[in-house]
């Protein structure tokens, strides 16, 4: 029963703020190019289904693929980053400066040099979720207590061992807590991109909408990114409990 | 309650009183560790001053000394961990100039890995040190064995698949030493490992620890604020003056081993525990 209540708690705040929404539609007579009304939106969500599960195919594919090589670059940059200080002092400030790039304004860079379509919308999603990937792994790599690096290196083990045994390990925690930010900026990456240079993807799908002032299929696209990228959210959590439970279930002393 | 009792069963069995053990340091053995006039500065600060230590094997030394006295710097530096500025540190017979190899280490923080049970945990320098580390995955069932039986002296024989995190901090601290002491290490550091823990747990762990030393005689330097612990388990206590440090003086512990608990309560072991603290009090206000 407690957990019901638990789980049930969102889905009921979900639907009453559909409930307000539908009803302030109606009782204020809004017209559908302003804010069409929850009911309208189903309406036109089920009409375009076809159209709709096609581009979202596309931008869950791309926002993937993104997502994926970001994952292997964010490990790859974030143990080196972790394990060599000379690495750190070199490496980390020039990633904060370029995290601080905002991503929209490299997207018409990168179409200059990739052409329009799928593989800038990857690009896009790649480099806007790989930096929390990388500083997360770098951290959980520095919170390896420095007692037990003492006791592995009296042991003779070598930098690669510490890393395999502990470091890696250790920050397995912090690399899904970051995944969980970076499946999220991936979906916001590629579907920016495909708003400005794509032919295919609910950015694009969103962006011909406006254009011809069909704002409940707007609303669609957007409720299909939400609902993909909590999807996506949901995956990544479930692998954290089933990989790293060990982090949550109590504290060593 | 079930922790005290069950190491209480597994210490007295593994060191029954009357139990012919050698014990005592052979006066003419080459020694095992020993630092000849060494001395570290850290930048302008002096941490040790020209200290010579030698210690035999299989002799338990402690270290006791105010705080900011060094003494974690002396562990460093016998393992390898730190160069020293000058003077020379040898073990086993060969010049200390880079971590030593196969030393088990015990700190005052368990470091269980919570990802491990607590039998994995103690096989983890199997992992690492030869000549285990080759035969580990043909022999698996041998080192599995092994730990066991190691769990089972220091009466955790039965919390072996259980997470670290499962563990009371006493029960840590004796997988701790586990740990420490699967690979039959020849030089044991103890940095302060009770230090956490009540005063009853503790007692119990020096009677573990005992028990772990009269088995493997492993050579051990602890360092510790605890006196009554120093002169419970070591051979020799050795008092720090405050920075820099230096060895005032080297204290022998007479009693015979294995020793009990009462022991701490015969005028004696009193005697040498109110000597020591006169010494350091008299370090701290100088």
């Amino acid at each position: 029963m407690q957990s019901v209540i638990k789980y049930g708690r969102p889905w009921l705040v979900a639907f009453l703020l559909l409930l307000v929404w539908e009803l302030s539609v109606r009782i204020f007579n809004i017209p559908e190019f302003v804010l069409p009304s929850p009911t309208r939106i189903a309406e036109v969500t089920w009409e375009f289904r076809e159209h709709l599960m096609l581009h979202a195919w596309q931008t869950l594919m791309t926002t993937l693929v993104g997502f994926f090589v970001a994952i292997v670059v964010g490990i790859l940059l974030g143990v080196a980053i972790g394990s060599s200080s000379a690495v750190y002092d070199s490496l980390y400030p020039l990633l904060i400066g370029f995290n601080s790039i905002p991503k929209v304004a490299v997207v018409p860079l990168i179409v200059m040099w990739c052409g329009i379509g799928t593989l800038p919308a990857i690009i896009t999603a790649f480099i806007i979720s790989f930096f929390p990937i990388v500083v997360n792994v770098a951290t959980g790599l520095a919170s390896v207590e420095p007692e037990m690096k003492d006791v592995l290196r009296v042991l003779g083990a070598s930098r690669y061992e510490v890393l395999t045994k502990v470091g890696i390990p250790r920050s397995l925690p912090y690399l899904f807590a970051s995944l969980k930010v970076a499946i999220t900026l991936a979906f916001i990456g590629s579907v920016v991109s495909e708003t400005i240079a794509s032919n295919d993807g609910i950015g694009f799908l969103m962006l011909s909408a406006s254009s011809r002032f069909q704002v409940a299929l707007i609303f669609s696209g957007v409720i299909i990114i939400a609902i993909m990228s909590i999807v996506m959210f949901l995956i990544c959590v479930y692998a954290e409990r089933k990989l790293v439970g060990w982090a949550f279930r109590g504290q060593a002393v | 309650m079930l922790e005290t009792l069950k190491v209480k069963q597994a210490a007295a069995a593994k060191v029954a009183p009357g139990r012919d053990i050698p014990v005592g340091v052979d006066p003419e053995a080459e020694a095992m560790v020993s630092l000849s006039d060494v001395t570290l500065k850290y930048g302008d600060l002096l941490a040790l001053d020209r200290t010579t230590v030698s210690i035999k094997p299989s002799e338990f030394i402690a270290v006791v000394g105010p705080s900011g006295c060094g003494k974690s710097t002396l562990m460093k530096l016998v393992t390898g961990l730190m160069p020293p500025t000058t003077g020379e540190i040898i073990f086993d017979g060969r010049r200390v100039d880079g971590p030593v190899q196969g030393a088990g280490m015990a700190f005052q923080n368990a470091t269980l890995l919570p990802w491990r049970t607590t039998i994995d945990n103690v096989m983890l320098p199997l992992e690492i040190v030869q000549p285990y580390k080759s035969r580990f995955r043909s022999h698996h069932d041998e080192m599995v064995a092994k730990a066991q039986t190691l769990l089972d002296v220091v009466g955790l024989g039965e919390f072996g698949d259980k997470q670290p995190w499962q563990l009371s901090g006493g029960m840590q601290q004796r997988a701790n030493l586990c740990r420490s002491l699967i690979h039959e290490p020849k030089l044991m550091m103890l940095d302060e490992p009770f230090a956490a823990l009540d005063a009853f747990t503790k007692e119990d762990l020096w009677e573990v620890l005992q028990a772990l030393w009269l088995r493997q005689r492993f050579t051990a330097i602890l360092v510790t604020h605890d006196l009554r612990e120093a002169t419970y388990l070591a051979d020799t206590v050795y008092v720090m003056s405050k920075r820099p440090g230096r060895i005032l003086r080297k204290c022998d512990v007479p009693f015979a081993r294995p020793r009990t608990p009462e022991i701490t309560f015969d005028p004696a072991f009193t005697e040498l525990v109110n000597e020591l603290r006169a010494l350091i009090a008299a370090v701290r206000s100088s």
